[in-house]
């Protein structure tokens, strides 16, 4: 078990910032996020590109702040929990928290930070109204072990290039049949895959079909068929063993949105004292959180990273008396 | 300053009409925001969510999509000719009169 003084949620620059505001607290922290890296949307989703409104930079690419970030806090040695997603949150003997991944890791500590901003991404389903009755059933996101469409027929849906690698890798020898539905005629992949695609169009590795979109699904148990519909108004009834929409990610609120916060607008519902949830204890700050005049930016993530630690403490340490200090009088940082 | 009229028809059939300022930069997703229309707006107007798809209902000439936006839409459902991500359209005089609709949220 992983025990720290402050857990927090989400690794994005609102989670690091706080381990620098705690640790001149002399508070532990320990960071948690379903993304491989830390650095949250900046480092995953656009890296490359600049902001213009964190105070003191001009302008700076998001990726460089997270490397910065990570500079700023090193001092303070915070642990990190990455890859996995949080499941559950439960409170042990001693009131504190016992916070439970995806992978069955298990943490403990007395405040739990929820910095999770747009919460975690997840796979964007189709609007088709039984859809989830064949996921895992011959519908699939994410293809996680290619091998398991050797001597299938295969649907990939999606023009992007998950849609259109996967299209290649199945169709070259894995699956017995593959088709490659999209809403337009051209794709906008990595050129390179777009002409392959077509090549194996041509030659009938790959059964495309433009212009179109899945509107229905069907099987008894197990997904047997697909009707697809074309812009021109054709519809056609497309057998197959699995189909894969592949229609990239987007964000929701996960397991989170089940811990008994109070929810508006997938935002949860903040005092602004101190940043505190509904739940003593758990607090939530940066773009996850809600409250009158909320505005979603970093530096504001920033702000409610600062004042949510101090109010921390107090949950810590209920008998010590809390004594801010300016860093420009400390004569440095020191860390643990 | 000058304001330009944009008549937003949200997912309940309702009309919105909104006024809208030219010389703020400012794009679709923003002004439905600023009026508390249910636009979610989710990856603050970098083509990254289509979570502010619309449609464009009159005949305005809008400038075209850019690759990113066109990228966005292939991973959005319900998409017509029409589509757009209103993040992407800036408010510029020459929209006056605008007629939008939400598109579904999927």
């Amino acid at each position: 078990m992983i025990e720290t003084d402050l857990l927090i949620i989400g690794a994005g620059p609102c989670g690091l910032f706080t381990v620098f505001e705690a640790g001149l607290l002399k508070l532990r922290c320990h960071l948690i996020d379903v993304l491989p890296i830390p650095g949250g949307q900046c480092a995953e989703i656009y890296p490359k590109k600049p902001i213009y409104d964190i105070p003191g930079y001009p302008s700076i690419l998001a990726g460089d702040l997270v490397d910065n970030l990570m500079d700023q806090i090193k001092p303070f040695d915070p642990g990190f929990t990455l890859g996995e997603r949080v499941e559950k949150v439960e409170k042990d003997e001693d009131g504190k928290f016992i916070v439970t991944t995806s992978h069955n890791t298990v943490h403990k500590a007395p405040v739990v930070a929820i910095a999770g901003g747009l919460g975690c991404f997840e796979p964007r389903k189709p609007p088709i109204s039984n859809i989830e009755d064949f996921e895992r059933k011959g519908i699939d996101y994410i293809v996680k072990d290619p091998e398991k469409f050797r001597d299938k027929r295969v649907v990939i849906s999606g023009g992007g290039d998950s849609a259109l690698d996967w299209a290649l890798f199945l169709a070259d020898d894995v699956a017995s049949e593959v088709s490659l539905v999209h809403r337009r005629s051209s794709f906008r992949g990595h050129p390179d895959s777009v002409d392959k695609v077509m090549q194996m169009a041509e030659s009938g590795k790959i059964n495309l079909i433009t212009d179109s979109e899945v509107v229905k699904v069907s099987g008894n148990g197990h997904l047997e068929a697909l009707e697809i519909k074309s812009k021109k108004g054709g519809v056609i009834q497309q057998g197959l063993d699995y189909w894969l929409p592949l229609f990239g990610l987007s964000p929701a609120l996960g397991p989170i949105a089940d811990w008994g916060l109070n929810i508006t607008k997938n935002s949860i519902e903040v005092d602004t004292f101190d940043y505190s949830t509904n739940v003593p204890g758990i607090y939530a700050i940066g773009d996850i959180n809600h409250y009158p005049g909320k505005l979603k930016l970093i530096l504001c993530g920033f702000h409610e990273a600062t004042l949510m630690v101090q109010s921390a403490f107090k949950t810590v340490y209920p008998d010590k008396k809390l004594s801010f200090k300016y860093t420009t009088v400390m004569g440095g940082i020191s860390g643990f | 300053m000058s304001i330009i009229k944009v008549t937003v028809i949200d997912r309940e059939e309702v009309e919105h009409e909104l006024e809208a300022p030219t010389d703020m930069n400012m794009n679709l997703m923003e002004l439905c925001k600023a009026y508390e229309l249910p636009v979610k707006g989710t990856c603050g107007g970098m083509a990254m969510c289509a979570s502010c798809h619309c449609y464009i209902e009159s005949t305005h000439e809008l400038k075209e999509a850019s690759d990113d936006e066109e990228d966005m839409l292939d991973q959005a459902f319900f998409v017509q000719d029409n589509s757009r991500l209103g993040c992407q359209v800036f408010l510029e005089e020459e929209l006056e009169g605008l007629i939008i609709r939400l598109a579904s949220e999927g």
